[in-house]
């Protein structure tokens, strides 16, 4: 047999044989977790509207989000943040809070290479690639966006 | 030394393992091997600042306990042959900065055990030198960081993932000394590669390496699984000692009740490490503590130990290579 054959043929067994994550239980999971992360979010916006009624809608936004990237980052040196990610999965991951930590993980990790070489240059390990993709995909739907608009 | 057939080697002299010292982190002092480990560490760091330092302090520790043990002065050790996973070997390279003694150091990612107990019998069977030190070891958090995420990190594994030992075994091998625990041949492996490109699924890359291993000492020396007490895989895993298994079945050997795997072994079901324990500190724990022990007592006679190794690059990975895996065989016989 030659090596691509036999390998493709390991590679299907392998496959078959690995265990797959529950993905009905992983759903369930991410959902109860992303809807705990919306509501509260959602809590503290009735909390700053019930205090300032005048607030408009986008600084209310943009408190509910320094509020929820706070409590990551908090949960995060506390060494808490991990073990609901483990649970929620992307229920954590998709709102900011993933965001939040990704960036506050990585300045943990690589505050013992220093200020400069360590969460200077390392701090956007795992963030990097999600802000150039955000970017990019914007840019294309921006465009479409665009096209769409001339007719 | 005779050569055997392809790979294997029979050693001539009276080698023996005069001293094994296991030393690993609080989740593995947690598990089922709890009572055959010499030294069980709560703190990673090892009061050091960073985990790094921690490592270091482990190979430091363990090794001087080994010497102590052996009875032998620091300067009647000829040579000291182990690696670790870090890149540079940093770990080793420090501890042995430290020990002052001659040393080379060796990567075969986790089949490294097995790989300086080859190199360091070798150089007792030349006569060259009387009493020679092994060590390997590997360490969690320093594993993930250079091979994965930061710690704190929130992400789920792969169901079929593994989890680092945090350990270092260290031996102590002489042709001056004697004890009841002799190294006798052994089986240099061949980098075999399946095409695994997934790095969370180190078991299968690594469980076709084995089997050729295994495969080629029980061609070489005329024995089967039949002939031995007890067979071990470094860190194949659940999943992957199921497949090694599989592969061996389809060679028309059957391993069944004589046959465990380290990393299956390291951990219980319910500490979360999916499917159980890797590195290089995985088969040299467990080799340290359980294998030694049992081989002392009697209870096993002949044991082959068969560590694994996934010669795992994570950039040549994510350049599209799959991950080639690599196991040396070695047999150990109670006298």
């Amino acid at each position: 047999m030659n090596r691509n054959a036999r390998n493709q043929n390991y590679i299907a067994y392998v496959e078959k044989k690995s265990p797959k994550a529950g993905w009905f239980e992983a759903l369930f999971h991410a959902f109860i977790t992303g809807a705990a992360v919306c509501c509260l979010g959602q809590m503290f916006s009735d909390i700053i509207k019930a205090f300032f009624p005048m607030m408009d809608l986008l600084t209310l936004g943009g408190w509910i989000n320094i509020i929820v990237i706070a409590l990551t980052i908090i949960l995060t040196g506390l060494g808490l943040f991990d073990r609901l990610a483990k649970y929620g999965g992307a229920g954590t991951f998709i709102p900011i809070s993933g965001f939040a930590n990704s960036i506050a993980s990585c300045a943990i990790e690589y505050k013992k290479e220093g200020l400069v070489f360590g969460i200077g240059s390392k701090m956007f390990f795992v963030a990097g690639p999600v802000l150039v993709n955000g970017v990019a995909y914007s840019l294309v739907v921006g465009i479409i966006y665009f096209i769409i608009g001339l007719f | 030394m005779i050569k055997l057939g392809e790979q294997t080697y029979q050693i001539e002299k009276d080698i023996s393992i005069i001293t094994g010292v296991s030393l690993v982190g609080r989740k593995e002092g947690e598990g089922p091997l709890a009572g055959y480990f010499d030294f069980i560490e709560k703190d990673d760091k090892m009061g050091e600042k960073t985990f790094e330092k921690g490592e270091r302090q482990m190979f430091l520790k363990a090794i001087s306990c080994a010497i102590r043990k052996s009875e032998l002065k620091k300067d009647e050790i000829d040579l000291y042959v182990g690696g670790d996973l870090m890149n540079q070997l940093v770990s080793s390279n420090y501890t042995a900065e430290e020990l002052e003694i001659p040393f080379l150091g060796l990567y075969n990612a986790c089949a490294t055990m097995t790989e300086s107990l080859i190199i360091g019998s070798t150089f007792l069977e030349s006569g060259g030198a009387k009493n020679v030190i092994c060590a390997t070891g590997s360490h969690f958090s320093t594993a993930e960081r250079q091979y994965r995420y930061p710690l704190e990190f929130g992400n789920q594994r792969q169901s079929y993932a593994q989890w680092t030992v945090t350990g270092v075994g260290a031996s102590v091998i002489s042709s001056e000394r004697r004890s009841k625990i002799k190294i006798k041949k052994f089986t240099i492996g061949k980098v075999t590669d399946f095409g695994i490109c997934d790095i969370a699924n180190m078991g299968a890359a690594m469980a076709p390496a084995a089997m050729e291993t295994l495969n080629a000492f029980f061609k070489d020396t005329n024995t089967s699984q039949k002939d031995y007490d007890l067979i071990a895989t470094g860190d194949l895993g659940k999943l992957g000692s199921d497949i090694f298994k599989d592969l061996m079945q389809e060679k028309g050997y059957d391993l069944e009740t004589n046959y465990i795997d380290c990393g299956h072994m390291i951990y219980n079901i319910d500490q979360n490490t999916l499917q159980g324990g890797s590195g290089a500190g995985c088969s040299a724990v467990v080799l340290n503590s359980y294998i030694l022990q049992k081989l002392q007592s009697k209870e096993f006679k002949n044991v082959l130990l068969i560590s694994t190794g996934a010669l795992m690059s994570t950039t040549v990975n994510q350049q599209g290579d799959s991950i080639p895996g690599i196991a040396h065989l070695v047999l150990l016989e109670a006298d």
